[in-house]
């Protein structure tokens, strides 16, 4: 499995470490559901779907990754930096 | 029988083998089973079930029953197959799973108990009486089981790793696979060609066709003279292609030296190749079925396309008198050639009625079946049943052949289902079953050598357009032998006896029946009840020739019926080869601080810290156990000096005007106050609201901090912090790297601390200019380091830390000049004491499910802002009183050894999971106290100090009364840090 | 039909001509009392115990695929009592209970083989933990032993005690603990229910789950629509799928688990093993398979397969550990989609519909837990209540942080457990 980092380029997945689905942190008073939504609950789809990675063991770049469950192919790989700038 | 003038092997080079325990002489590029065959040795296995007696089925790694165990001890190999296994001096191969020989098998007593022993019949019995199953039937049936044995010794000989690049790689040297590689290679594409066999070339090695007007073989040496000519290109032999996987990852195995007796002084067994290919050509050619029969199963029956292979590539005629079955053209091939090499055949026959004349001198039966077949240990004599009538044949060798099924399996390691092809009756690969990847010539079903030349060369064109490289030009496809395919399916010959379908796991057509009547139906419930294809062959031989007769009994198609998946790896791989390096002190990194050569020198056992090793204790001659050591260290610290190397705790450096905010953001309490030249504990949540990490942090400046992370977590905090930069506060201007390496770091704690200090610090300090909790840049012997007042111990004490390259010399001179003190260097065992005593918590106790308000820290969550983890820290299952929350424990009355890991329980109850209150994180002797201490999680523990309750330790066998009390137990007002 | 020695004696002395389905292939009946989405270990375990407990035969069980065909068909097959944290150890200690008469129960032979289970620890550190680890399963009325070093080298001597990266410390032995076989367990289950009346309904896969004002009334499948007061979801790998149906959003991430299998060798494992350093688990199968595995992939998966670092780190592993396994040769491997939870333990528990009922979330630790996990369930779904040895698996201990059980402490990460 190979993850295409856009400052260092296509690398092996054992540089990646998986954190999961790329969720918005909720205020902290947003409440109980909210937070309950954003650490817990997921939509878990059997398909595509947004995640966040980090490029640990090269540039140390958080990534967000554009992938599918079934079939593992990724659709895309941007920087969380140019994401929140976007 | 050796055939004069036939073969590939090098008869200039004879070679001495043992099988057995019986020498023979084969020739260089033998494998065993050539070697044997052309020495009439049929009997090579035992079944894995009915122990039958079992020969050589094939001639490639797909071999089900020629399975043997060579070299001894250490280096001892089972299961090999001994179709290729190159044999070379010395070579001793023993056969497997028989006693007391392969000839008199003592366990072949199953065969004639074989109505007993049916599909799925251990399911429905050995369940009585109870407890019989661990105690009898259990050993008995282990001990049958199994093939060959592991020697118990650890593995010897050394495997490598490696990595590998290309645009494109080929998977098979046959017609398909040369053509393919010749086409890119040509065109300045960077191809990798991989072949599994140690000859390239594949069928043309063992076909007689001509290519070009060159034999095949030729044409094959010859297309390979020309690739190895190419820079682009690089060939690789004895290398299996054993796994597709994500994204052009694919993984191989390259017998390195694993063909010798010994790797070369230095040298590999085997590679585990991860190769990283932009394109794949898939062109791993076909493998032939068999077909059931009667007692098909018997030593001297193989298949048709292997007995080709023995012949024109070894040399070696499998048998004196062949006779051939088949239900397709292509085993004419096989008496055709036989004929030509003057093997005598007894007879052709076909299951079709309707054949042109195959064009062979023996007697043809078409439309005829075997039926039947003799001989114990090998095959004497076959049973026919032709149109007119049922002949009996003398034969030792039967070539039969079923059709061929391409070789799919790689296509279907990411989840791929083969496409059913109603002409050649056989699954070919479904296109995009692994991206990137296209399966060519006879892999996809292409079976005469000009298609597989011309499907090569098409395939590694459209390779080329995507590459952007221009296709050669002029080159054309050589000319080759263009038969048709023609076959219809004959699976299983009607009869009463047993047919054997999975040879090695002795699956037969009734195991098929049965299965099905017992209603398991779906493919995979027939696989699984019976074990069809769950042989060290995957079923490569056997599986759709067992689906197919599913699908009868079950009166369905062979599409609909379906087909289990084949998975990786494509043939099996060593675990030393997949595993590589790991052997010994391979399997992770070992991290040595600046201090550690000097801690061996001292006589200090290193321990682990997570991938870091650190010292004990540091024993003197004096000392028997390591408690002497500890306490003495201990009272270094209480009473003198001592010094402890922490360079292994994280440091993370960062720098700018964002830096406060995040520390602020990241930590519970407070950092945009702490002053510049100020050291603060700071606690660290997850977003769950438990405790993550503690630590110090310094102010070195305005915008620029030090951070001490615990060693264990220094990775997760680096990851947390770019994580809450990155992604949760991306506004904030700062940066900052682990500096872990860079520093070493020398805890010198005691109340001679400063004095010791002063000695070495060119600039002296006091309680005025460093006090409790300060921190800035010092002098010492010409190096430029930091000075922080911070105490694990609760003593006066000091961290200094200087740049890692000083480390060792600033440890010894830090070490002597405590000694002169009379301190000394002290190591874990008195570190963890000294923070016991003092009731500092480690990730024994924030081990992942402890929150601030359990370790009695809730205060320090400041109100007064946002941090990591607050918001879910005040779930209202997390601040219930009636957690287990932090306490000291100490034995009343005379000492009682406490330990970690004990259940609290009230006085004067029964021990239930109901009455367990709480467990002990941390215990030690305090030599300091004079008693044992520990730390533990008690419900409700901080509203009970002063009350006795009991310690249990069923593991260690201790019990005791402990009076709960506040986990500081020593020096509780901090006196003597600030001193 | 009664299996036994004698039954197998005499149908091969009369050429094994009467045998019969282990179980029926009935059409779907247009309603039944209740229907369990699932036709894994957990729901097979659900029906049967439905049937046997409660007495509710007019039930049926709905497979998309074949019955067993999910993680009870594809696991490591170690079945065991050794959590720590209350709400789990009483759970998995009447687990174990259920497997030590689960033959004589199901007149099945599961192979449930109890040979012992030795985790290894490579550091004081570790030995507390599972010294604690032991003191709750000695509390909870189970077995355990803390062995040292020499100990553990009396069970294991081929471990490498000499020239290893992490030196082996000593072990926390569990007698009872063990194996089984585990397509055997699902049969055995599903022939159980079956003989009790239970419809097991292959190829049947629900695409639509029936709620009329906020109960359940049915399900739609692809072999009709079904009614029922009562549905049980027990779909371990579709979870969230299926969950989706109703309405519902689960705690749960699904991710791949590989496991590898050797080719058949004589005996020379005898236990269950596990690496307290590198996720590493192994045992031998009665066929000489040495049955292996580690940890996840680490990423969101429902492809049932895996990746080569994760592979590749599971065979280090043994290398490490026990060198003597290096000539053997990994014949097979696979994957299996694990649902995991923010704490790693499992959900069983009702949902805010009525009649609703879902057993899922079980990481990678369902097997040992499918007999009680369906006789938990059976009595959720029969009674509304939950069972007192399944009563803390609820799904509001996220939100309300009360009764987490988090026994690798590694928080709410859902993949790290």
């Amino acid at each position: 499995m190979r993850l295409t980092c856009p400052i260092c380029g296509a690398r092996d997945r054992r540089e990646f470490y998986y954190q999961g689905e790329a969720l918005a942190r909720p205020a902290p008073g947003a409440g109980a559901e909210a937070w309950d939504e954003y650490l817990h609950l997921r939509d878990n789809p059997a398909g595509v779907r947004r995640e966040l990675w980090q490029h640990e063991a090269g540039c140390g770049a958080w990534l967000v990754v554009e992938r599918n469950t079934s079939t593992h192919e990724v659709l895309g790989v941007s920087l969380v930096l140019d994401e929140a700038q976007a | 029988m050796r055939i004069d003038g036939k073969g590939l092997v090098d008869r200039s080079k004879p070679i001495r083998f043992q099988f057995e325990g019986i020498g023979h002489t084969g020739f260089e590029g033998d494998t065993l089973a050539s070697a044997l065959l052309a020495k009439g040795v049929r009997l090579m296995g035992r079944s894995f079930k009915y122990h039958r007696p079992r020969g050589v089925l094939s001639a490639g790694s797909e071999e089900p029953n020629a399975l043997v165990t060579i070299g001894r001890g250490a280096v001892q190999e089972p299961n090999v197959r001994a179709t290729m296994l190159e044999i070379h001096d010395g070579l001793d191969a023993r056969a497997q799973n028989a006693w007391p020989s392969l000839k008199l098998d003592a366990m072949a007593v199953n065969d004639l108990a074989w109505p007993f022993l049916g599909a799925g019949f251990y399911y429905k019995t050995f369940m009585w009486p109870r407890g019989f199953w661990e105690r009898l039937y259990e050993p008995v049936i282990r001990r049958a089981a199994g093939l060959g044995a592991l020697s118990g010794a650890h593995a010897a000989d050394r495997h490598e790793k490696a990595y590998a690049f290309c645009d494109l790689l080929v998977i098979g040297s046959g017609p398909a696979g040369l053509m393919a590689a010749l086409t890119a290679g040509r065109a300045g594409a960077d191809v990798l060609l991989v072949e599994e066999d140690s000859r390239f070339g594949g069928r043309l090695n063992a076909e007689t066709f001509q290519v070009e007007g060159l034999a095949g073989s030729d044409w094959a040496a010859q297309a390979i003279a020309e690739l190895c000519g190419m820079p682009n290109v690089r060939l690789m032999h004895r290398t299996a292609v054993v796994g597709a996987y994500d994204h052009g990852t694919y993984a191989a195995v390259e017998r390195v030296n694993a063909h010798r007796a010994r790797p070369p002084e230095g040298g590999v067994r085997e590679t585990f190749w991860r190769i990283v290919a932009k394109h794949a050509i898939l062109a791993a050619g076909a493998i032939e079925r068999p077909v059931a029969f009667e007692n098909n199963d018997r030593p001297g029956i193989m298949t048709a396309g292997a007995v080709r292979a023995y012949l024109n590539r070894w040399g070696a005629s499998p048998g004196r008198r062949v006779a051939v079955f088949g239900n397709c053209d292509d085993a004419h091939r096989t008496a055709r050639d036989l004929e030509a090499a003057g093997v005598e055949v007894a007879a052709l026959i076909d299951s079709r009625e309707d054949i042109a004349h195959p064009g062979v001198d023996c007697r043809v039966y078409s439309g005829a079946v075997v039926t039947g077949s003799t001989g114990r240990l090998g095959l004497k004599r076959i049973s026919v049943q032709a149109a007119d009538g049922r002949k009996e044949i003398e034969v030792d060798c039967l070539a039969m052949s079923g059709g061929w099924n391409p070789t799919v399996h790689v296509t279907c390691h990411m989840n791929g289902r083969p496409t059913w092809r109603e002409d050649i009756a056989s699954f070919v690969p479904t296109p995009g079953s692994i991206p990137g990847l296209v399966a060519v010539g006879a892999c996809a079903g292409e079976f005469s050598t000009q298609a597989c030349l011309t499907a090569g060369a098409v395939a590694a064109k459209e390779v080329l357009k995507d590459l952007g490289l221009k296709p050669p030009r002029g080159a054309l496809v050589p000319e080759a032998e263009d038969t048709p395919y023609r076959i219809a399916p004959l699976w299983a010959v009607p009869g009463k006896g047993r047919a054997w379908l999975d040879f090695q796991n002795d699956v037969t057509v009734k195991d098929v029946r049965q299965a099905a009547v017992e209603n398991f139906r779906s493919v995979e419930h027939m696989k699984r009840y019976t074990t069809q294809g769950m042989a060290t062959d995957q079923g490569k031989n056997s599986n759709v020739g067992a689906l197919a007769v599913l699908a009868d009994v079950t009166g369905r198609g062979i599409p609909e019926t379906g087909i289990t998946t084949f998975r990786p790896p494509f043939s099996p791989v060593s675990v030393a080869t997949f595993g590589a390096g790991a052997q010994g002190m391979g399997f992770a990194p070992q991290r040595l601080t600046t201090s550690h050569a000097e801690s061996v020198v001292r006589g200090a056992p290193m321990i682990e810290a997570g991938l870091w090793y650190r010292p004990s204790y540091f024993p003197q001659d004096s000392e028997t156990h390591w408690r002497q050591s500890c306490d003495r260290e201990v009272g270094y610290v209480r009473n003198a000096v001592g010094v402890c190397d922490v360079s292994t705790l994280g440091k993370i450096d960062l720098q700018g005007p964002g830096a406060a905010e995040l520390l602020d953001f990241v930590y519970t309490n407070g950092f945009s106050t702490l002053k510049v030249g100020r050291v603060r504990y700071g606690l660290m949540l997850r977003e769950d609201g438990f405790v993550m990490d503690d630590g110090t942090t310094a102010r070195l400046g305005p915008e620029h901090f030090v951070m001490t992370t615990t060693t264990a977590a220094a990775g997760q905090v680096m990851r947390h912090l770019e994580f809450v930069h990155q992604v949760l506060c991306p506004h904030l201007d700062v940066r900052f790297t682990s500096v872990t390496e860079q520093w070493a770091q020398f805890a010198v704690a005691g109340p001679k601390s400063r004095a010791l200090l002063n000695a070495v610090l060119e600039q002296p300090i006091d309680n005025d200019s460093w006090p409790f909790m300060a921190c800035g840049e010092i002098m010492l012997c010409d190096v430029r380091g930091r000075l922080f007042r911070i105490s694990f111990s609760g003593e006066h004490a000091y961290e200094v830390a200087v740049p890692a390259r000083f480390g060792e010399s600033l440890f010894k001179l830090l070490v002597a000049r405590a000694e002169a003190l009379g301190g000394g260097a002290y190591g874990m065992e008195a570190l963890n004491v000294l923070r016991l005593e003092k009731g500092h918590i480690t990730h024994a106790e924030i081990h992942g499910r402890t929150t601030a308000f359990d370790i009695g820290f809730a205060r320090m969550v400041s109100g007064k802002k946002d941090c990591i983890g607050k918001t879910m820290a005040a779930r209202e299952g997390l601040v219930d009183p009636g957690r287990e929350r932090l306490v000291g424990l100490k034995s009343v009355g005379e000492d009682a050894t406490l330990s970690a890991g004990a259940h609290l329980f009230d006085t004067s109850v029964a021990m239930t999971p109901e009455t367990s209150l709480g467990y002990t994180t941390s215990a030690a002797f305090s030599p300091t106290l004079g008693h044992h201490i520990a730390l533990g999680f008690l419900q409700h523990g901080p509203d009970r100090l002063g009350e006795v309750i009991r310690c249990v330790d069923h593991m260690r066998g201790l019990e005791a009364e402990v009076e709960i009390c506040d986990p500081v137990f020593f020096d509780p007002e901090g006196g003597r840090a600030r001193g | 039909m009664t299996f036994s020695g004698l039954r197998v004696l005499k149908e091969g002395l009369t050429g094994n001509r009467g045998w019969a389905p282990h179980w029926r292939d009935p059409e779907p009946k247009a309603a039944y009392d209740a229907v369990i989405i699932g036709g894994g270990g957990h729901g097979l375990a659900t029906a049967y115990y439905l049937a046997k407990n409660h007495g509710l035969t007019n039930i049926a069980v709905l497979e998309k695929g074949y019955i067993g065909g999910g993680n009870i068909g594809r696991n490591t097959t170690i079945v065991r009592a050794n959590y720590f944290l209350p709400g789990n150890s009483e759970f998995y200690s009447h687990s174990l209970k259920l497997w030590e008469g689960l033959e004589e129960d199901l007149n099945y032979n599961v192979m449930h083989s109890q040979r012992g289970i030795i985790n290894l620890f490579h550091s004081d550190g570790q030995r507390d933990a599972f010294v604690r680890r032991g003191n709750a399963m000695i509390t909870q009325g189970d077995d355990a032993i803390l062995l040292d070093r020499e100990g553990v080298r009396q069970h294991l001597p081929y471990l490498d005690f000499e020239n290893t990266r992490f030196p082996i410390y000593g072990g926390l032995y569990h007698p009872r603990g063990g194996t089984a076989r585990h397509d055997a367990v699902a049969w055995g289950y599903a022939r159980g229910a079956d003989r009790r009346g239970v419809d097991l309904l292959q190829n049947c896969e629900v695409t639509g789950i029936d709620i009329e004002n906020g109960a359940v009334c049915g399900v739609q499948t692809t072999r009709g629509a079904i009614r029922a007061k009562k549905v049980g979801i027990v779909v371990a790998g579709r979870s969230s799928q299926v969950a989706a149906m109703a309405g519902m959003r689960l705690p749960i991430e699904s991710h791949v688990l590989q496991a590898f299998v050797t080719e058949g060798l004589k005996p020379c494992i005898d236990h269950v093993v596990t690496f307290g350093m590198g996720h590493f688990y192994i045992s031998q199968s009665d066929k000489g398979g040495l049955v292996f595995g580690g940890d996840l992939d680490f990423y969101a998966s429902y492809a049932s397969r895996g990746n080569l670092p994760t592979a590749e780190h599971v065979m280090e592993a043994g290398m490490t550990l026990m060198p003597m396994i290096g000539q053997a040769k990994l014949l097979r491997s696979w994957g299996g989609i694990m649902d995991m939870t923010p704490d790693g333990s499992p959900i069983i528990d009702r949902t805010e519909t009525d009649g609703l009922f879902i057993d899922c979330g079980w990481c990678y630790g369902g097997f040992k837990a499918v007999p009680a996990s369906g006789y938990a369930f059976a009595h959720l779904m029969a009674t509304g209540q939950h069972h007192e040895t399944a009563a803390a698996f609820r799904f509001d201990r996220f939100r309300t942080g009360r009764g987490l059980l988090d026994e690798e402490g590694t928080g709410s990460q859902h993949n790290l457990h």
